[in-house]
This record gives C-alpha cells, sequence and structure tokens, in this order.
C-alpha cells in the first residue's frame, strides 16, 4: 500500500476487524444483520457496540438465527431501498450459498465482508481462502484485501462498486482471518466527512414499497432465463471499470491507493513473477525486496479483483516474463490446483503468450507461510525461466511425509 | 416485453405470461346442473373462473366460465363443485 505521509498523525493502533467495522459504520449503513462466527465475529460486535453507542443514526441491527437468515434479511432490507452490510466467513458462508446466488440475480448492492477461512472437515477456524473461492460462480464481485487499512477501506469502496447503476451486483470483501481479522497495527480511521464526501447515499431506482407493490426475482422460464444471465455478466464485465474508478475516486479523497483490478510491485522488468492474492502478499513483497536488492529482476502481481476476473490485466502484466508463479491457500480437489492459477492458464491460453507458468498451494487451514517458503518457490520458478521447462505444474509447498 | 435487472415487476404483469398451455385436462362445465354457488370461483387458485354477467338471473347470480388462457387444469374446481357440474376432459388438439 502507497502510505500518504500525511496520514500518519490520523492512524491509531486498532484490531483489523474494528477497522472494517468502523468503514461499514462510516458507509451510514441501514441495515445490518449479525451472526457470531470465528474469525469474523468482532467486526459483527463492534458495529453492535457503535448501534448501542448510538453512532449509526437510522440504522437497523438485526441479530438473526443462522447465516441464512443474515443473507436472507439483507435481500429483503436491500430490495426494500436500505444500504446492507454483514460479515461472516466459512461454514457460515456456505450455509448462506444458496441465497448468495439470488443477492446477485435480483440485482442487489449487499456488501459482505468475508473473513477467509478454512472449511471442514476436517474442523479448522485458521485462514485459507477456500470458502470464498468455493462461491465463485455466485455472481457476487469478489476483491480480496492485501492488508487492514485496504480491507477496511475497500468496504467504502465496496458499495459505491456495488451501488453503481452500471453495476448493481452484491460484493464480498474478502480479508484473511486472524492474519489481518485480529492483528492490531495502525490505520487511518476514515472520518464521517471524508466517507461522505466519497460515497453519496444509496438511491435505487426501483424498491419495494407497499404504496406501490412490486417483486423482485419472479419467475424467468426458459424463454427469458438465458437473458438474465447475460446481463449478470455484462453488470460484471461494467464492473471492471467501475472498480478502477472507485479506487481512483479513493485515493482522490484519501490519498490511498491499492491498485484497481491488480496492482504490480517491481513489475515492469520482471522476469519471474509471483502472482497472489490477499494477506500473503506482504510476506511476498518481503522476500522480493531482498531479491530486488540482489539486482534480481524478481516482480510481484497482486490480484485484487477475483470476480470479475481481470483476464486482459492480468496477460498484459505478465507479457513480459519468463516464467510466472502462482501461490494461493486454496484447492480444487481432483484438479491438484488453486483457482487463481486455473483462471491465469484459462486467461491466455488462447493469446500468444507461451510463458511457462507453474502453482504452489499454500497455507492450508492456516499453516504458516514464511520467508522461506517463498524464497524456495522463487528459487524454483527461476529455473523453469532458466530452462523454459516445467517438471511438477502444481504442487503443495508443503506435505509431511511422515504424517501420511 | 423487456427482462428488468434483478427480474423485478409489478403486479398483474403475469397476465403476459398465458399458462394455459401446461394443462393436460380442461373442466368443462355442464350448467344444467350449476346451482350457482360460486365455490369453482373461490377454489381455483389461480383465479382463472369468473362469473359471466350475461348469464345473471333475476336474484343476480350468475354462470362461470374458465378462463383457458390461465387454467393449467388442476382439476380443483371439479373436486369442489357440490354438484359435479364440472368434468376434467383431456384436451386433444
Amino acid at each position: 500500500m502507497a502510505v500518504n505521509p500525511n496520514d500518519k498523525s490520523k492512524m491509531s493502533v486498532v484490531e483489523g476487524s474494528y477497522a472494517s467495522a468502523h468503514a461499514a459504520k462510516v458507509a451510514r449503513p441501514q441495515v445490518i444483520s449479525a451472526y457470531p462466527i470465528t474469525p469474523q465475529t468482532h467486526i459483527v460486535e463492534e458495529l453492535s457496540q457503535f448501534m448501542a453507542d448510538g453512532d449509526i443514526p437510522g440504522c437497523e441491527y438485526i441479530n438473526v438465527e443462522s447465516e441464512f437468515s443474515a443473507i436472507s434479511a439483507l435481500i429483503g432490507a436491500s430490495a426494500a431501498g436500505a444500504r446492507t452490510y454483514s460479515a461472516t466467513t466459512s461454514q457460515g458462508l456456505f450455509l448462506m450459498h444458496e441465497a448468495l446466488f439470488n443477492a446477485s440475480g435480483m440485482r442487489l448492492p449487499i456488501v459482505m465482508t468475508v473473513v477467509n477461512r478454512a472449511v471442514g472437515a476436517p474442523i479448522n477456524i485458521w485462514n485459507d481462502q477456500q470458502d470464498s473461492i468455493a462461491q465463485r460462480d455466485s455472481g457476487w464481485i469478489q476483491i480480496y484485501a492485501e492488508d487492514t487499512q485496504e480491507a477496511a477501506d475497500m468496504v467504502l469502496q465496496a458499495f459505491k462498486i456495488a451501488e453503481d447503476k452500471s453495476v448493481l451486483l452484491p460484493i464480498m470483501v474478502c480479508m484473511d482471518g486472524f492474519v489481518l481479522s485480529h492483528v492490531y497495527e495502525p490505520v487511518v480511521l476514515m472520518d464521517q466527512k471524508e466517507a461522505d464526501e466519497f460515497l453519496p447515499p444509496f438511491k435505487p431506482d426501483v424498491y419495494l414499497d407497499p404504496k406501490n407493490p412490486m417483486s423482485f426475482g419472479t419467475l424467468g422460464d426458459p424463454s427469458v432465463y438465458t437473458e438474465f444471465r447475460y446481463s449478470q455478466e455484462q453488470a460484471m464485465k461494467n464492473a471492471l471499470t467501475v472498480i478502477e474508478k472507485a479506487a481512483d475516486d479513493f485515493k482522490a479523497v484519501t490519498g490511498r491507493y491499492y491498485g484497481g483490478l491488480i496492482e504490480g510491485y517491481s513489475l515492469e522488468d520482471a522476469e519471474v513473477v509471483i502472482v497472489s492474492f490477499g494477506s500473503l502478499l506482504g510476506t511476498i513483497k518481503d522476500v522480493v525486496d531482498e531479491y530486488r536488492a540482489n539486482g534480481e529482476k524478481i516482480g510481484v502481481l497482486k490480484v485484487r479483483a477475483f470476480r470479475p476476473f481481470p483476464t486482459e490485466a492480468i496477460a498484459n502484466a505478465l507479457k513480459n516474463a519468463k516464467a510466472v508463479v502462482v501461490v494461493e491457500k486454496d484447492i480444487s480437489i481432483g484438479r491438484n490446483e488453486g483457482a487463481l492459477f486455473t483462471e491465469i492458464k484459462a486467461g491466455l491460453y488462447n493469446t500468444p503468450a507461451r510463458t511457462p507458468i507453474i502453482s504452489y498451494m499454500v497455507g492450508h487451514g492456516g499453516r504458516d507461510i514464511r520467508p522461506s517458503h517463498i524464497k524456495e518457490i522463487i528459487e524454483a520458478t527461476k529455473k523453469v525461466a532458466e530452462t523454459g521447462k516445467i517438471e511438477v505444474e502444481s504442487q503443495f509447498n508443503e506435505v509431511k511425509e511422515e504424517l501420511l | 416485453m423487456k427482462i428488468t435487472p434483478g427480474a423485478y415487476c409489478y403486479p398483474g404483469t403475469a397476465m403476459e405470461n398465458k399458462t394455459g398451455g401446461w394443462r393436460t385436462f380442461m373442466p368443462v362445465f355442464d350448467y344444467n346442473k350449476c346451482i350457482r354457488c360460486a365455490i369453482c370461483e373461490v377454489a381455483c387458485p389461480d383465479m382463472c373462473i369468473h362469473p359471466d354477467p350475461a348469464t345473471a338471473n333475476d336474484k343476480g347470480k350468475c354462470l362461470y366460465k374458465a378462463d383457458y388462457d390461465y387454467c393449467k387444469g388442476c382439476g380443483i374446481c371439479a373436486n369442489e363443485c357440490p354438484k359435479d357440474v364440472i368434468t376434467m376432459t383431456l384436451e386433444e388438439k
């Protein structure tokens, strides 16, 4: 993240969850639904405290009995024209699965922070990105934050993107569980004036109103269903530009910028590029700095938007690389690779690019990813760059043979 | 007709969607037995049985007709009719 030097005096040391809850607060939400689940709970707890203190005027805070209710309550509220927010993770997000498609199909600009956590079985409360990746096809925009400041600032940007008339799609702001949600670090908590300047009130063209009855998500038989899916796809396409514009607008107001769809780091002349998303990027950038200090041309490509998938931007960013490695915390079981890797390869297949690309699946269920792991991955990728040959296309970075 | 974002629509727009084509059996009325009680009108889940004003008697009670544009042939009217006025008949075209 590019820290605005003027921000230093405005920073306070808070937990990542508090920063996200605070961002949701200054977005002036009108309905918040809340159901606790580790490691997301702190966000809705902080919002509950804000409500109790009277800090979110005109907002309804609904304690629901499950995550299915949490998303369903927001679907109703959003259709009634309210700005809506919730947060969830892992099994909770999975319980929402059916209704996620409804939120998107009904074109409701709900914003939800997904605090990324592994999914059972085996039971595991630690961080990986399997939960949101598994919701890939639900028609939600997905943005992955690198640090707590970005996760918080993305909540504001998310409302602006989702509510854009050319988009009208729900958004998941994904932040890594514990690594970001429970870490205390200095962040700028946006003041209300700045938030209001960036984010205008939500004014939908159509909404549920007893005086003017209507329905959302009505029957679409085979003669019209295709056109609904087509228009969702068009909205996602529109979001590609709107996401970039929201990042630029945010920079104009706050001075803070994290990239639009993607962001390069030491990428310009890089021969070996390491692609990733989420909090892993912090460790990766530190390691790449060491390589750069030794004059080695290693670069980083941060993917912020996973849906809509920025195929062109990624292809363009990777065009000069000699070898690329994708590092991610998920797996499509039976494909032996993560979703980001699959999609980057797919996006390049029908282009002239023939850059060798390999992948490492790391950090499942919260296993630590240390700089030494990243170094091993970079060394392996350097070898691919030198020889142009791939020995293993995709693999786990660490499997403890003694446990098998 | 145009689709709307989020498939929203206003009341009555389902009129455009003529669902009578779903029908296999059609209700056929034998008005000689009809006592004009309106049970068929009340029982119809699709509100497609209506009184025919042209048939009003001196008390203003009418005979009933099914709107075959929307009748899906569920047979509830035939089942509920106390005088067996309605027979569900296989519709062949």
